[in-house]
């Protein structure tokens, strides 16, 4: 497989299955490794980062796992690509700018990717539809766990993997959840939700990544601390958290029914019938509709729109998407009427 | 005025920090601004963390400083309260005593309880499964409140990490 097939493709974690799917979008797990007596990305010289770069490359070719890959080389990619791939969830900004001696790795269906050279020298990421984060543990604990045979990694008795950041030495994990919360934003106790997830040290972010605002209704939940608990401690802290928001989220949808059902189903009607016509259409307003549908289905009033086909919108009509379904680069209008048309024919719209 | 940082181009970015109440003045010029938020943009996942530190992104005094290098990569200890990454993985070595009270303030804990990789030597190993168990006898005696347990525990802790590394 090559970079230009993704576009065919969406990745599993949108899929729209698994435990919760109706709240939850997706689960994912990340585990930061470094090799030892290398200096980090942020010290590195560019012989220091090909060096890393090279020894991972070897490791991989001899794991069994490693054989279906795609192996990305940062420095190869233009500028499209580049947030391409960023607007896939499968590397971050900071991976994009200087990206001499950064690589990527991408498997089938995009369930794992593993970043080279970004913060620290390995970010492995494992990320699937719904709440499934004991399998997303799973997966990125074998992997890890298989690298670590064939490479030394920055390890200490007492404190654990060693990350470029004090902030993930330990564990080195995060473990995020990506939730759709339009009742308890609609309910206005979003606030209070996040509060509470803050005060028991977790963190919340949008869904566009690290440093973005929530936009879609979209948060993503994630633990911020990584040391003094183990790896199976963190996650079934975070499941635990997770469920309660997920309860809060479903009691508001009730409330919302129960109060006033015709004014929530003229909205997602409404939000269906702009999708279905528009001819020019911002990402802002696409991504506000798409969860109001997205709502819709969850709620059985939404009829004959797949849940799967909402989130796959939600990805492809980000500006590097569009660009590479056009093949060529488009202005900021020809990207307007490229996405209505893009969704018009996505939904069945006319 | 100049900027700040690279003390060359002309700073046409004027930044106002307010950290504990103590306002403190930037002046950068285009390029250092994107970068200072670049960085900032990526440590926003330690805002909360590490708003009780107080030591990132601020000027630091001449009293403040902390006159340490890393032995392998030659960060110093200062660059690092600067701009909050380290250089190697020695740099735990380098900064030990500083870094196990940020990490205990960051995590409220500077042990690790947790996965080791699979390569590391038999005898690090056998260590670190000790090492592991009388952590774990540790916490229940803390739990059963049998504290003259905990404490002969906790001694016992203290030596075999004092022998190995970090």
């Amino acid at each position: 497989m090559k970079l230009d097939d993704f576009i065919h493709n969406t990745g599993q974690w949108l899929k729209g299955a698994g435990e919760h799917a109706n709240i939850v979008m997706s689960s994912r797990v990340r585990l930061a490794r470094n090799l030892s007596l290398k200096p980090f990305p942020n010290k590195a010289r560019k012989k220091d980062l090909m060096e890393v770069f090279s020894a991972v490359e070897a490791a991989m070719q001899q794991i069994e796992f490693f054989k279906k890959v795609v192996f990305l080389r940062i420095w190869e990619l233009d500028s499209i690509d580049k947030q391409f791939l960023i607007e896939r969830h499968l590397m971050s900004h900071e991976h994009a700018t200087s990206p001499e001696g950064k690589a990527l790795v991408v498997s089938d269906e995009e369930v794992l990717s593993v970043m080279i050279n970004e913060e620290d020298h390995l970010r492995i990421q494992v990320m699937q539809s719904g709440l499934n984060l004991d399998a997303s543990w799973k997966m990125a604990n074998s992997i890890d766990d298989a690298l670590s045979e064939k490479l030394d990694f920055a390890y200490s008795i007492n404190w654990g993997y060693l990350t470029a950041c004090p902030t993930n030495t330990g564990t080195a994990l995060r473990g995020s959840v990506m939730l759709h919360l339009p009742a308890l934003v609609m309910t206005k106790q979003i606030g209070k939700v996040l509060t509470a997830v803050s005060k028991l040290s977790f963190a919340s972010r949008g869904f566009y990544g690290e440093g973005t605002q929530a936009s879609g209704n979209f948060y993503q939940i994630s633990n911020q601390v990584s040391m003094g608990h183990s790896e199976t401690d963190v996650i079934q802290n975070i499941n635990g958290l997770i469920r309660q928001v997920i309860e809060q989220e479903e009691q508001a949808r009730q409330a919302l029914l129960v109060q006033n059902r015709p004014m929530l189903e003229d909205k997602i009607y409404r939000s269906l019938g702009i999708l279905k016509t528009s001819r020019i259409i911002s990402s802002q307003e696409t991504v506000e509709l798409l969860s109001m549908v997205r709502l819709g289905i969850d709620l059985d009033i939404a009829k004959d729109v797949s849940r799967k086909a909402i989130n796959e919108l939600f990805i492809m009509i980000q500006p590097a998407h569009l660009q590479k379904i056009e093949g060529k680069k488009l202005t900021s209008t020809e990207r307007d009427a490229k996405r209505a048309s893009l969704i018009r024919q996505k939904l069945g719209g006319f | 005025m100049q900027c700040d940082i690279c003390a060359k181009k002309k700073a046409t970015v004027h930044l106002t920090e307010i950290v504990d109440e103590q306002m403190s003045e930037m002046h950068l010029c285009e390029e250092c601004a994107r970068q200072k938020s670049s960085q900032m943009e990526q440590q926003f996942g330690l805002a909360d963390l590490l708003a009780g530190l107080g030591d990132f992104g601020k000027q630091l005094k001449d009293a403040e400083k902390v006159n340490i290098q890393c032995s392998n990569c030659a960060m110093s200890y200062d660059d690092f309260r600067k701009f909050g990454r380290l250089g190697c993985n020695k740099c735990y070595d380098s900064f030990k005593t500083h870094l196990s009270t940020l990490l205990k303030k960051i995590h409220g804990s500077n042990q690790h309880f947790g996965k080791s990789p699979v390569r590391i030597p038999q005898e690090e190993r056998r260590k670190i499964e000790s090492l592991q168990d009388l952590k774990n006898h540790l916490m229940q005696a803390i739990q059963m409140e049998d504290f003259e347990k905990a404490a002969q525990l906790r001694d016992k802790i203290r030596e075999i990490e004092e022998k190995g590394s970090v």
